[in-house]
């Protein structure tokens, strides 16, 4: 426990400073472009500096809660981090989520390549504070999962095709390990481990300052996979429905809702679909900030487990 | 009941996206309809966004500003620096004017010839567009009407991004 607590001290720390890193990168590439900006007129196009971050504020997404690029809890057909089609992302993002009576923990990163490829890699720590303790798993016993994205895009552009309807569709899949395979078997889950295929569509309503996110998840995750995979009232995958809304107040503020379906397949806890409502911040390309109300219904025997997420990403 | 009525919600949206393909596939060029947004079509329905810009005198004060935006920013500068601005300006005010339902005509080349020896890319493209939103906000355009015009100029990248 205390290792841990440690571990995501580093973790932290770490994230902070290749923040730092990375707007003194981009602050360096800007300004050497800057003072160099007699040659690069001579060169024209074929400017020396590499470029980086060139997409529009905030149209990369956040990361949502598996490592991927969209809302914080459902994922958007965009490319995470700022790349252009001639440009590679990147970014790390730390989330917590505090419910009545769960803790979890998620670290994470992604990069983006020429805004067709997304790689994301996440781990999930889920707390289950006094539960493990009633459940004689122990107090603050803890399930720990490892995520593996891979989100192609397929084509359109969310945000620059303003004169079509067509919306930006993009295919993924979720790579999920979980690291209690005896306790998952123990409470019915049919395996430690699973994928999640998903099929999203993203478009921003630029006149309406509104975007809106239709993604449909093909999984046999309970809670995400934070509870193992199949379970004894249901082992084939399911279809789910996940949906966002964001509307965007400036440049660098936007507010949203979103749902979440998820599957019921354990026969000793409900599970419920997900909601929240979000309010997010990119001050600069290089950090975002995303606060939600997020309610995950019954967890694990635990009624209306509501609570405040919060998250912060550093990339460029 | 609700998951019902869910997937009914996603099959009438394949059936859409289908369509929508279709509907791509069937259009002539992509360069085709670029071009025809390029001459900056009237939309009546921005008349208000219009007056949200200050009129005409309100898209030249705009125009100045976006003019030394573009030249201060080392993404765009290199496009800029050996041309007429005023011209430049000009066109600008009259093409945006247009395109807000303005008393203008825009007599300036279709966006697909004046790029097309340019060599922009696409992070030059939306460096232009960060340049035209911070010289919009300094002149308290609200951030609504702003993206309102963004929509109808965003559709440009195809006749402009040639690489």
């Amino acid at each position: 426990m205390h290792r841990h607590r440690k571990g995501r001290i580093v973790l932290l720390g770490g994230l902070a400073v290749s923040g730092s890193l990375l707007s003194a990168m981009a602050s360096a590439t800007d300004s050497s472009a800057f003072s160099t900006t007699d040659s690069v007129i001579t060169t024209t196009n074929d400017s020396s500096a590499p470029a980086l971050s060139d997409r529009l504020l905030l149209t990369g997404g956040v990361s949502q809660v598996e490592g991927s690029a969209g809302g914080g809890l459902t994922p958007w057909a965009v490319i995470g981090g700022y790349g252009t089609q001639d440009e590679i992302g990147a970014n790390a993002f730390y989330t917590q989520v505090n419910l009545p009576d769960y803790q979890l923990n998620d670290v994470g990163a992604l990069i983006g390549f020429y805004n067709r490829v997304e790689l994301s890699f996440a781990q999930q720590r889920f707390d289950t504070e006094q539960v493990g303790a009633a459940l004689g798993l122990g107090n603050g016993f803890t399930f720990q999962q490892d995520v593996i994205g891979v989100k192609v895009r397929l084509f359109g552009d969310a945000v620059l095709d303003q004169d079509s309807w067509m919306p930006q569709v993009s295919v993924g899949v979720q790579h999920k390990k979980n690291d209690q395979d005896a306790v998952l078997q123990l409470i019915g889950a049919r395996s430690d481990e699973g994928n999640d295929y998903y099929v999203m569509a993203t478009k921003l309503w630029l006149s309406q300052s509104l975007l809106l996110n239709v993604t449909l998840r093909f999984t046999k995750a309970n809670q995400i996979g934070l509870l193992g995979f199949g379970g004894d009232k249901n082992d084939s995958y399911q279809a789910e429905f996940e949906g966002s809304a964001a509307y965007m107040l400036s440049r660098n503020w936007a507010i949203g809702a979103e749902y979440r379906q998820k599957p019921d397949n354990l026969g000793i806890a409900r599970e419920d679909d997900w909601y929240d409502a979000f309010v997010a911040w990119a001050p600069t390309k290089n950090v975002s900030l995303t606060l939600a109300y997020a309610d995950l219904g019954n967890i694990v025997g635990k009624d209306n487990q509501r609570g405040l997420y919060a998250s912060i990403q550093v990339g460029f | 009941m609700f998951k019902h009525s869910i997937r009914a919600a996603l099959i009438a949206m394949t059936i859409l996206l289908a369509q929508g393909t279709l509907a791509q596939d069937a259009a002539p060029t992509p360069g085709h309809s670029a071009a025809m947004a390029a001459s900056a079509p009237r939309d009546p329905a921005l008349k208000p966004v219009f007056a949200e810009f200050g009129g005409k005198p309100g898209l030249v004060a705009i125009m100045n500003d976006f003019m030394d935006n573009l030249m201060a920013d080392p993404r765009t500068r290199p496009y800029f620096v050996d041309t007429d601005h005023e011209h430049i300006k000009a066109e600008l005010v009259d093409q945006f004017c247009v395109i807000l339902d303005g008393p203008c005509t825009y007599t300036g080349k279709s966006m697909k010839s004046v790029h097309r020896k340019l060599g922009i890319n696409q992070a030059a493209f939306y460096a232009l567009v960060e340049d035209l939103q911070t010289a919009m906000n300094k002149h308290k355009v609200p951030f609504r009407a702003q993206n309102k015009l963004l929509a109808k100029l965003a559709p440009m990248h195809s006749a402009v991004v040639t690489r």
